[in-house]
């Protein structure tokens, strides 16, 4: 048996320790002090680093906006930012992004989720023990060698597999084999986080269903899965997050040809892909052409801080509290 | 504790009930073929997902084979294929990474140990550096590649080009992680262990530096093995920090212009797009996944074997 205090931060959690403390202190406990402030000063970092991507982002992004409307940035169809003449419609490198997370995802929902309830519902411990590390190690592959896979793996395959009747097949730089790749990345991060929201399903749910006679995937499909509904959302935003900001995959296996279209077998270019090519390019720091990599940049990080602030808002919407 | 008992009692006579039920009355035939199918779809999808993952390592195995051999570490960068090698860019990883683990962790766990220990809630700043946190885990890695170049490289700091540039980016963008872990392990160490070293009359810093801290240190070293391997396998901030151009020469120290680092490395051979130059990349690969999934299983045996249920 032990005592269950609730998980308070120890200011809150010990008044008495407290109190029977400034009774006795007989110093002032400066190092003591000295110590909190300067851990707070680590926590307060990651604020001063938000506050310094929103800066490195913003001016140089404005003076772009200053010579380039808005509109015309946000809405043009033609990006071509380092040829004559130039044009700045970002939406082809946005469709990029998105041609290339919707296949990932078509790829990895599935997949990932279908794993999370196996492991979860069916899998014997045993076989949760010996699998779950397994795709714990995965997670840590880096995506230098997803690239290298949808470029010398998927894209031959898929070339190899296209049926002849549906037209000529896939380019040798094409959003399909990135998005696989990216699928596959982001397999484990689903699969891991959802497995984790279906196992922290109370029981007395699943007897319930199941002593009034459900099977076992009516168990898992109309008891489980709605009851760990919020954490598998979130996992899913955070793999679309990660979907969107994979830079590497698609520079190695996608191209670089921006291109307005959702099919998945053109050679793309992603807004992260963008900025990875230019920025490694021999352009000259302060011309509007280096300026264009910080106004995607910030296109960027406003889409997944968007996504992420809706995944916070859906998990606390749709979390059913047990106990 | 005892509820779990009584809750695995429980279950394990829902159980048998519902193995009486089954064995009472069959289910219809359709209802079966269904369930059977259902686990036969979830079973393929884990077998694709570690088909997949089994077909990415094999593949830069046998790409990478003709090249295998120590040339791999005593060859530099070099514009003819059969001479190049990985020998500088694993230098430059080890000065980037050193440089991570010597700014992150320290900054890491400090912000970890103040929000578990301290922070006060209550306090609308304590809660605004928990969201931002969460909010940072999720910012793409190449928007860290801008900060790095805007801030570090130039900017502020104005560092130029180094080894040390990328440390500091690496290190920004891997210290959510190590934070998010660090708080965890420290939250798993029971109040009771606090309370008890209070009541001795221990101060709050020698309580969590003698009690907290050397309890929760499995979990911080698991959370912080994760957060340096996934900044050595981190390619795209690094290349707009200056790892990207081809360099043919070791790092000298941490602040001496012109590095590069595995990945990049790897990046670069495979741009090359000649096939010695992509057996080598593969090579490169098989490297970096070979220590990468030794440090990885490392943390989480780790984890494993220290975990204590209290």
């Amino acid at each position: 048996m032990q005592l269950s205090l609730p998980n308070l931060p120890s200011s809150e959690r010990r008044p008495a320790a407290q109190a029977a403390g400034r009774l006795r202190a007989g110093s002032p406990r400066y190092r003591e002090r000295a110590i909190k402030a300067a851990l707070g000063l680590c926590a307060a970092v990651s604020v001063a680093v938000t506050a310094a991507i929103v800066l490195s982002l913003l001016g140089p992004a404005l003076s772009f906006f200053g010579e380039v409307g808005a509109a015309e940035f946000l809405f043009g169809t033609e990006w071509s930012p380092t040829i004559k003449p130039q044009s700045f419609g970002v939406l082809p490198i946005v469709a990029g992004t998105l041609n290339v997370t919707l296949w990932g995802l078509a790829f990895a929902i599935p997949i990932g989720l279908g794993s999370a309830l196996w492991l979860s519902e069916y899998a014997s411990p045993r076989a949760r023990r010996a699998i779950k590390p397994v795709l714990e190690v995965l997670a840590g592959v880096p995506t230098v060698a997803f690239g290298f896979f949808a470029f010398s793996f998927l894209t031959p395959l898929l070339q190899d597999l296209w049926p002849s009747f549906l037209g000529s097949g896939p380019n040798i730089f094409n959003a399909l084999a990135a998005g696989i790749a990216i699928g596959l990345l982001i397999v484990p991060i689903i699969a891991s986080i959802s497995e984790d929201a279906l196992r922290a399903v109370p029981h007395g749910l699943r007897e319930g269903a199941y002593a009034l006679g459900a099977t076992r995937m009516r168990v898992t499909l109309r008891v489980v899965l709605p009851a760990a509904l919020s954490g598998i959302v979130a996992a899913i935003v955070l793999g679309v997050s990660r979907a969107v900001g994979e830079t590497m995959v698609v520079l190695m296996a996608a191209g670089s040809t921006p291109n307005l279209t959702l099919n998945p077998l053109e050679s793309i270019q992603t807004m992260t892909a963008y900025i990875g090519v230019t920025a490694t390019g021999d352009i000259g720091t302060g011309t509007l052409e280096y300026r264009t990599i910080f106004a995607v940049g910030l296109l960027l990080f406003a889409f997944t801080f968007a996504l992420n602030f809706a995944s916070i808002r859906l998990v606390r919407r749709f979390r059913e509290a047990y106990e | 504790m005892t509820r779990g008992v009584t809750l695995a009692g429980r279950s394990r006579l829902a159980v048998a009930g519902a193995r009486a039920a089954v064995r009472l009355e069959r289910r219809p035939m359709r209802e079966r073929l269904w369930g059977g199918a259902f686990a036969l779809a979830l079973y393929a999808a884990l077998a694709i997902a570690l088909l997949g993952l089994a077909l990415l390592l094999l593949d830069a195995i046998a790409d990478g084979s003709e090249r295998f051999g120590l040339g791999l570490f005593t060859e530099k960068g070099s514009g003819f294929p059969e001479r190049a090698g990985f020998q500088n860019a694993i230098l430059g990883t080890l000065w980037v990474i050193g440089g991570v683990i010597v700014t992150c962790v320290p900054l890491g766990v400090g912000a970890a140990v103040y929000l578990e220990e301290f922070a006060d809630r209550r306090r609308w700043w304590n809660r605004l550096i928990e969201i931002n946190i969460q909010n940072l885990a999720a910012v793409p890695s190449i928007v860290y590649g801008i900060l790095g170049l805007a801030f570090i490289v130039r900017g502020p700091l104005d560092l130029g080009f180094v080894p040390l540039a990328g440390s500091l980016t690496l290190a920004l963008l891997v210290l959510p992680t190590v934070v998010i872990a660090a708080r965890e392990a420290i939250r798993a160490v029971p109040p009771s262990i606090r309370e008890g070293a209070l009541a001795l009359g221990a101060t709050e810093w020698q309580t969590i530096r003698h009690q907290v801290l050397p309890v929760a240190l499995p979990g911080i070293v698991t959370g912080v093995i994760l957060a340096i391997s996934r900044a050595i396998g981190e390619t795209a901030p690094l290349l707009l920090v200056g790892a990207a151009t081809f360099v043919t020469f070791n790092p000298a120290s941490p602040l001496s212009e012109g590095y590069t680092v595995l990945p990049v490395q790897i990046f670069n051979y495979f741009t090359r797009a000649q096939d010695e130059y992509l057996a080598l990349a593969a090579a490169g690969i098989v490297v970096m996944l070979v220590v990468l999934v030794a440090m990885n299983s490392f943390a989480i045996w780790l984890r494993n074997r220290y975990e204590q249920r209290w």
